[in-house]
């Protein structure tokens, strides 16, 4: 059977199994929308800027586990996408983008609406495609597929010449594909993953870090059964939350730039570090030089160039989170007397006493809106059941702080590039995936307007979000870094021509709610929550001067933390010593 | 390549690429320097390229580097003399002849063409051009997919 390259191109992604596609139309990309409006099997979610549609491909795949598919024109169609392919790239989620481009006679001739696809997002993506014959169209689009979900996992771009999309072949969307410069490893070394085991049963201080490759690897389970077999600390970074249940006592907390003090002195005086998934992230070492002085680390990771990047690795082994788990706890004996059990018992004893600490406490007692109060609320108020996303800065720290996430794919941010505007069309994307879920975004007032005209998007789809906006009128974490290190010049971090944003909701047709007091705030929430079919954009006036505690500032060591400041002043450490 | 290269903040001191003897695959020799970390790192990343089928660290194992160098010098007078001796020395060839001018082919590791233009002392150049190297290992050792 003869189909069209535009024909092919959306039979190619039903026969994927792909049920929903994220986009936006434009003059290269109308031989494809054509398709699509001839069709069923595929449903096209309108986004109302590309980055939005890329942003909800993106939540989509974190929430499911699916690869997020995008469809977008040419030139600015592609421009705008760079911004969510990067993000998802940082993130190694997987994700599929087909492009318009212009005819093939016109590439390199500044055609209307052109741009270098290919040159413009290599740097961003894992792997791009040029297709200039249609007869390569179905088989470049199960590789981009197959590449796209395999390995470590990330965006792949596949550019189509309108002309293409125009010419007509034969059809058959291949089973399998095999490329011989591609073959992800999936089992792990069996010597090295003994020599593991070894090491972490003779450890005295051991700790696990673990990050978003357990979750993108489906390894929880493993995860799990190995933490609990060991009986050893377990830490996430702000990628893997939800990879190791956080109600459960091994768990001490996120680690890094704003993880507890219990999970950073960890790092800092461990003997073994088993890290898997997790790639040493300069938010989460601080100062390499500094970083875990005495520990011998065993790192696990599916993309080999991820170990000993940053810092010297003992045990590297190469493979899938889950597989190589599943190796490990083979070898871990259940019973629980080992030679190093009191070695262990002395290390619980002092995580303890950092965890003694309360490093996660703030002033209860205020009569402004605390926004980690709001997260607190939160989490209560939804049963720790919700899907969370978040945009980037204060509030997702709180999130990521007072969120306690006891199942993977829950927590839902932009954690490499940092991306403002995420969280709004993540939360689509999420809802889209899981219709009858309850799906929030933690939000600012400035990062919510990066993207806020996805609000209508909602609206189309009837998508009932739940938007908690923590409004404290000030890009925070600017405003933050600006007065620790900055000596309180605020540039340019103050928002000063603020929408009203429940009347802004309301003109977007959906639910606006302003809250101003402390003793409003579960009650908004419940009502918030209770409106089961209606976005509701809760903006929550909070208090301008929080700050996120604990920091390591840039450049300094895990154990160099800044708590919160107590009422006598003086910093929780400098108690401790005294 | 070029682009991980400057992504990544590595040096690239000379990339050489042609196609070869199967002709769904092209051969790239890369020059590089960095600390064995660095190096590691290259080879890994460069591994991770989806089009890259296999990459070599040439400097593990015996192996020859060749690299060609076309240069155009002044050659009157008693210069003329002299720069053929020079080029006869390592053993180059004169490909090109002008009342005034050679032009002079060279072929060798990296570090003899250096030698040679540095030989060249008061000789004016006018010229140089050299194509980076080209490398394999030594033996029956071949890279192979």
């Amino acid at each position: 059977m003869e189909l069209t390259g535009a024909e092919i191109v959306v039979r190619s992604l039903a026969d994927e199994g792909v049920r929903h596609v994220f986009g936006y139309p434009g003059g290269a990309a109308l031989h494809i929308y054509d398709a699509l409006y001839k069709q069923d099997r595929v449903q096209h979610i309108l986004a109302r800027h590309e980055q939005g549609a890329t942003h909800a491909a993106d939540g989509y795949a974190r929430a499911t586990g699916l690869v997020g598919v995008v469809l977008v024109t040419s030139g600015p169609g592609v421009t705008n996408a760079v911004t969510g392919l990067a993000t998802a790239h940082m993130d190694s989620i997987p994700m599929v983008l087909v492009a318009g481009q212009v005819p093939t006679h016109l590439i390199g001739d500044d055609a209307f609406q052109e741009v270098d696809t290919v040159g413009v997002t290599r740097p961003c993506v894992k792997h791009n495609f040029l297709v200039k014959d249609v007869a390569d169209l179905a088989v470049t689009i199960k590789k981009a597929f197959f590449i796209a979900s395999t390995g470590r996992p990330g965006p792949v771009v596949i550019d189509v010449p309108k002309d293409v999309t125009a010419n007509s072949t034969k059809y058959s969307y291949p089973k399998s594909v095999k490329m011989r410069s591609y073959a992800p490893v999936r089992k792990g070394n069996r010597k090295q993953i003994k020599r593991a085991v070894e090491l972490l049963l003779n450890a005295e201080r051991p700790i696990i870090y673990t990050g978003g490759g357990v979750i993108q690897g489906g390894a929880e389970k493993e995860l799990t059964k190995t933490v609990q077999a060991l009986g050893y600390p377990c830490t996430n970074t702000l990628m893997g939350l939800g990879g190791f249940p956080a109600s459960d006592p091994l768990f001490i907390g996120m680690l890094g730039m704003h993880g507890t003090y219990e999970s950073n002195m960890a790092m800092y005086e461990c003997d073994v570090m088993l890290a898997v998934g997790a790639r040493f992230d300069d938010r989460v070492t601080g100062d390499l030089k500094k970083f875990s002085p005495t520990a011998r680390i065993i790192h696990v990771d599916a993309d080999p160039t991820s170990i000993g990047k940053n810092v010297r690795v003992e045990v590297p082994i190469v493979g899938e989170a889950k597989e190589v788990l599943a190796d490990m706890n083979a070898l871990i004996p259940d019973n629980g007397k080992r030679s190093n059990g009191e070695a262990i018992e002395k290390w619980w004893q002092r995580i303890k006493e950092w965890q003694g600490l309360k490093s996660l406490n703030y002033d209860r007692d205020s009569e402004l809106i605390k926004p980690q109060f709001v997260i607190e609320k939160l989490f209560e108020v939804t049963g720790g059941d919700a899907f969370i996303t978040s945009d980037v800065g204060q509030h997702q720290m709180w999130a990521a702080q007072f969120y306690h996430f006891d199942q993977p794919r829950r927590w839902i941010n932009s954690g490499g590039l940092g991306t403002m505007g995420f969280g709004l069309p993540a939360a689509m994307g999420v809802q889209i995936a899981h219709p009858e879920a309850t799906v929030a975004c933690v939000t600012g007032e400035a990062s919510v307007m990066m993207c806020i005209q996805e609000l209508s998007t909602c609206k189309q789809y009837d998508l009932p979000i739940k938007i908690v906006n923590l409004n404290n009128r000030y890009m925070g974490m600017v405003r933050q870094w600006q007065e620790f290190f900055y000596d309180r010049r605020y540039s340019h971090s103050y928002m000063d021509a603020l929408p009203d944003f429940v009347h802004l909701a309301e003109s977007f047709g959906h639910t606006g709610i302003c809250v101003e007091k402390p003793s409003e705030v579960e009650d908004a929430l419940r009502e918030m929550f209770g409106r089961k079919d209606q976005l509701v954009f809760m903006d929550f006036i909070t208090d301008q001067t929080e700050n996120v505690y604990p920091m390591i500032a840039a450049g300094a060591g895990h154990n160099e933390m800044h708590l919160q400041p107590l009422s006598d002043g003086k910093t929780p450490q400098a108690r401790e010593v005294a | 390549m070029a682009a991980l290269f400057s992504a990544r903040g590595y040096n690239i001191e000379s990339l050489t690429v042609a196609p070869t003897e199967d002709d769904t695959l092209s051969r790239m020799t890369i020059v590089t320097v960095g600390s064995d970390q660095i190096i590691e790192q290259i080879t890994k990343q460069l591994n991770k390229l989806i089009d890259v089928v296999r990459v070599i660290d040439l400097t593990d194992g015996p192996h020859i580097e060749r690299e060609l160098l076309l240069a155009k010098v002044v050659a009157k007078d008693r210069s003329r003399e002299e720069v053929k001796r020079l080029v006869d020395i390592f053993r180059g060839r004169i490909i090109d002849v002008t009342n005034t001018t050679y032009i002079i082919e060279l072929t060798g590791p990296g570090d003899k063409l250096n030698a040679f233009v540095e030989s060249l002392g008061e000789i004016q150049i006018m010229e140089v051009v050299r194509s980076g190297v080209s490398g394999i290992a030594r033996g029956d050792k071949a890279l192979r997919s």
